[in-house]
């Protein structure tokens, strides 16, 4: 993969008014699981009818159907508290890690079928197959080189030619490679917030995931870091799908075809990303997006 | 309208008060210093009179020489030799176990009362007596594993009384290693055997090494479990060296060997009537006392290596 092909940026208005813009496709009544869309897309996942419990008695997801559409940027909006990272976190089975969470309903992933929410599907072949960004930059104190191959050291690569490849592909799809072709053996801690937040990225990209999911990556980053790192987006979504929590709905109008605005633990409306900010159908939504509150 | 008299008064008011609660500053700071000094000084004291009453036997003599009869030739070869394979057999016994059961309370166990248990208990078990551990490491090791009085024996024992210090230390460590890293190491497909061996173990070394060194600091001056389990108080050979130049080289008889230690070589030099041994048991107080702050030292230069590429 290249770095240097610039995939054209979709949108680039910088501060999304949904007043400006008037709506750019009919709007269709489609409702529920599929984003009201003119064109269909091809499904990479889709979650079903997903309950999550919180320790087993708190219920923090409720009844959320959604599709993620293959190799297009699928952004989860609302305010603090409604769910989307908890929803996020169910596809790695992040919450398998600690005690008393519990899933109901599916999450299945296409082309083969299967439901990784299922009992008998582990979470580490799981997050073999869907990679994730956090919020905070996560880097081992190890070095660059070390922290991005460490996926790979997992999957038993033990080559070095092989690894050495991997690590410039994963640090050229991040856009990092050329800040620090020169100092691969140097510590990730010495890496500015924005480049520590990237090599996250090149580490998440090494292993050649099929959904990349981004956790708010870029509220601990300036913006200028933030910029980059939305431009890495889009530029990614050309070979992956993408789920990313935003905080921020402008950076939700900028990089997501699709965007999904979440309440409370339910999700109130799903579609295209133009269509939900120009033109939302539940009032939740609009007075969201509009600033009147979360 | 305000009257400019009226303000003066009010920040006079104002500085008498600052000024009232000032004091309890100052009352306050020189308790502290008090009690401060009245512990550094006694301390201080006390090594001191240590050091200059054991000052004259500190040659070159005094730790290639066995006890003896006659004060000016006794010296504790034997005592400073058994008191270094006794630590080492601690040290490979007790580190390993207190390790693996800290990283297993820790990482493995399931959340449920019996680990709670567990978990209080091996608190409560580094404030159990030493002597305790002496009369269950005579009932066990010495008679019921046939050890007798050995060197394999006192380490054993030893490795039981730090076993709670090293768990404690190694989950304090293990718990320091933010969820942020370990999530990262689980989100790109790590078992957790792969998550602790790569990345929870070698973050928290420093203070797994640190713990490590504490316990062995408490086990080095350790004297009444030693005295139960029979160390002896007079003994002039060396345990059978562990390497030799004739196969196959290397020998473990010297754990079976009987042994004594410096605390007990102290110890039994008090209780003589003879100033003379007085002055012996002074230095090998100093002995112990510098082989400790030693180990402190150690601990402390490891923390820094250790943490020096660290930060979170």
């Amino acid at each position: 993969m290249n770095p240097e092909v610039q995939v054209a940026v979709r949108k680039a208005t910088p501060a999304y008014n949904g007043a400006m813009n008037p709506p750019s496709k009919p709007e269709l009544a489609a409702t529920g699981a599929s984003p009201r869309t003119a064109s269909r897309p091809v499904i990479k996942a889709q979650a079903k009818d997903l309950n999550f419990y919180y320790g087993g008695t708190a219920q923090a997801l409720k009844h959320i159907n959604l599709e993620l559409a293959e190799k297009q940027v699928t952004a989860l909006i609302g305010p603090s508290g409604c769910g989307k990272s908890t929803f996020l976190r169910c596809f790695n089975r992040m919450h398998d890690l600690y005690p008393g969470n519990r899933y109901e309903g599916e999450i299945l992933i296409h082309p083969d079928n299967v439901n990784i929410l299922a009992r008998n599907v582990d979470p580490i072949e799981v997050r073999m197959r869907i990679s994730m960004v956090f919020q905070k930059p996560n880097p081992f104190p190890k070095s660059i080189y070390e922290n991005v191959a460490y996926g790979l050291r997992v999957r038993d690569v033990k080559r070095r030619s092989v690894l050495d490849d991997k690590v410039e592909e994963a640090l050229r799809g991040a856009a990092l490679w050329d800040e620090v072709k020169d100092r691969l053996h140097d510590l990730a801690f010495n890496l500015s917030g924005g480049q520590q937040q990237r090599l996250c990225i090149a580490r998440a990209l090494a292993t050649d995931p099929e959904i990349l999911l981004f956790d708010e990556p870029t509220s601990a980053l300036d913006p200028i870091a933030t910029a980059s790192i939305e431009e890495l987006i889009t530029e990614l979504k050309v070979r992956l799908t993408i789920l990313i929590v935003t905080h921020n709905m402008q950076q939700a109008a900028r990089v997501s075809d699709y965007t999904a605005f979440m309440h409370l633990g339910e999700l109130v409306e799903f579609g295209d990303t133009d269509t939900i900010f120009t033109n939302p159908t539940n009032k939740r939504t609009e007075d969201y997006i509009t600033g009147r509150y979360g | 309208m305000s009257d400019l008299s009226d303000t003066a008064t009010q920040v006079s008011a104002i500085r008498a008060m600052i000024a009232r609660h000032k004091r309890w500053d100052v009352i306050f700071s020189m308790i502290g210093l008090a009690a401060m000094l009245l512990g550094v000084i006694t301390l201080l004291a006390l090594f001191l009179d240590l050091v200059l009453d054991g000052y004259g036997r500190l040659n070159y003599e005094f730790f290639t020489s066995f006890p003896s009869r006659h004060a000016g030739q006794a010296g504790i070869l034997s005592a400073w030799v058994g008191t270094t394979l006794v630590m080492l057999v601690t040290a490979l016994a007790g580190v390993p176990l207190g390790v693996a059961a800290g990283i297993y309370l820790e990482e493995y166990a399931p959340r449920n009362w019996m680990t709670d248990l567990i978990e209080i208990n091996v608190t409560n078990l580094a404030g159990v007596p030493s002597i305790v551990y002496g009369l269950l490491a005579l009932g066990l090791f010495v008679y019921q594993f046939d050890l007798g009085q050995s060197i394999l024996a006192a380490g054993l024992t030893l490795a039981l009384l730090i076993l709670p210090v090293v768990i404690v230390a190694t989950r304090e460590a293990i718990r320091a290693v933010p969820g942020s890293i370990r999530e990262a190491a689980y989100a790109v497909g790590a078992t957790k055997w792969q998550t602790v061996a790569h990345h929870v173990l070698p973050y928290s070394t420093a203070g797994i090494l640190t713990g490590m060194i504490i316990g062995m600091a408490r086990a080095i001056g350790e004297t009444a479990p030693i005295i139960t389990i029979g160390a002896l108080t007079f003994i002039a050979f060396l345990p059978p060296s562990p390497v030799s130049t004739t196969p196959p080289f290397v020998s473990f008889d010297w754990l079976l060997a009987p042994f004594t230690v410096l605390p007990i070589q102290m110890f039994s030099w008090l209780s003589r009537p003879q100033v003379a041994f007085l002055e012996n048991a002074a230095a090998a107080g100093v002995v112990i006392i510098v082989m400790t702050l030693a180990m402190n030292a150690a601990a402390i230069w490891l923390r820094y290596r250790f943490r020096k590429r660290i930060k979170w």
